[in-house]
């Protein structure tokens, strides 16, 4: 109980903080719609899916609060994102050597 | 949660009323999660076809257009902005300012709709849609593309629809002071749900609009 006095606060996002990451989030929408267009062949799905991770990130740190949340819910996003990176990888192994 | 059994129980006219909103927050998230797996299944199915079907994925994805598909992006990021600034507005107490971005948020979704609409009634003036003449005659790359292209943002648009439905029963519940600035994770959890819909949406719009 005491322990749980300094979380107390619950933490409130400014407004200014989620405009700046909504910024972000455009730039990095209009830098991936620009490098699309340049002919990169198998880059440009590397960089469109870097950057679909970065703007991913960010919505969920700060829009999602991930970031002010308690451990217990990252612990959730670890397990759950890599039963799915799991799933991929598995299934890339039989599709590239069958 | 701690905090707001301290804040509830400070005040007298709710004394006995128990909340456990760090539970109903847990509960959301699986919820998501079970969502990413549906959709995680659906974005497996994307690669292995994408990777065996290169150069048909790549013309098939030139029907689309990349400025109405940048366009929904930036609608949706837009609205997962504003249903964000509601939750502020509500904890810092401002019910004005959350009515109204929570009014902004459910006219970019429908927005966003109506968009969709337009996409998908060109594609069917154009014969196509699965299971039409048109489409079956195209090579089985071109078919998977056009068929994982309407399953997947058909899917997105149903979530987005049903996103709208929920953000209004929240937009309700903050004029009714139901939702306050001591008691919203009822409209957290409603803002978990729009995110996810953006989440799912940073992914569609690269993977089916930006193939060249």
């Amino acid at each position: 109980m005491d322990q749980n006095k300094h979380s107390e606060h619950h933490h409130v996002t400014g407004y200014g903080v989620y405009i700046l990451v909504w910024l972000g989030l455009i730039a990095l929408t209009s830098i991936t719609v620009t490098v699309a267009g340049i002919d990169f062949g198998m880059v440009a799905l590397a960089v469109a899916m870097t950057i679909a991770a970065i703007k991913s990130a960010l919505v969920i740190n700060i829009f999602m609060h991930i970031k002010f949340d308690q451990p217990i819910f990252k612990v959730f996003l670890l397990v759950s994102g890599f039963t799915l990176i799991v799933i991929f990888v598995l299934t890339f192994f039989d599709f590239t050597y069958r | 949660m701690t905090q707001n059994e301290h804040t509830v129980s400070s005040e007298h006219s709710h004394a006995h009323v128990h909340r456990d909103d760090i539970g109903a927050k847990m509960g959301m998230w699986l919820f998501l999660f079970t969502e990413l797996l549906l959709f995680g299944g659906m974005f497996l199915m994307y690669a292995v076809y994408r990777f065996q079907y290169q150069m048909d994925f790549k013309i098939a994805a030139m029907e689309l257009s990349v400025s109405m598909g940048t366009l929904n992006t930036i609608i949706l990021l837009t609205s997962s902005l504003t249903v964000a600034l509601a939750i502020t507005a509500i904890q810092k107490g401002n019910k004005f300012l959350a009515v109204l971005n929570l009014n902004i948020t459910i006219i970019f979704a429908l927005m966003f709709m109506v968009n969709k609409y337009y996409e998908w009634s060109a594609k069917f003036e154009h014969g196509l849609y699965p299971g039409s003449d048109e489409m079956l005659s195209l090579p089985n790359g071109q078919i998977m593309f056009y068929g994982l292209y309407y399953i997947m943002t058909g899917l997105h648009g149903l979530h987005v629809i049903i996103g709208v439905i929920i953000l209004a029963i929240m937009l309700v519940l903050v004029i009714k002071d139901k939702i306050t600035s001591d008691n919203y994770v009822k409209l957290e959890n409603g803002g978990l749900y729009w995110h996810l819909v953006d989440l799912i949406w940073i992914f569609l719009f690269p993977l089916f609009y930006l193939i060249h």
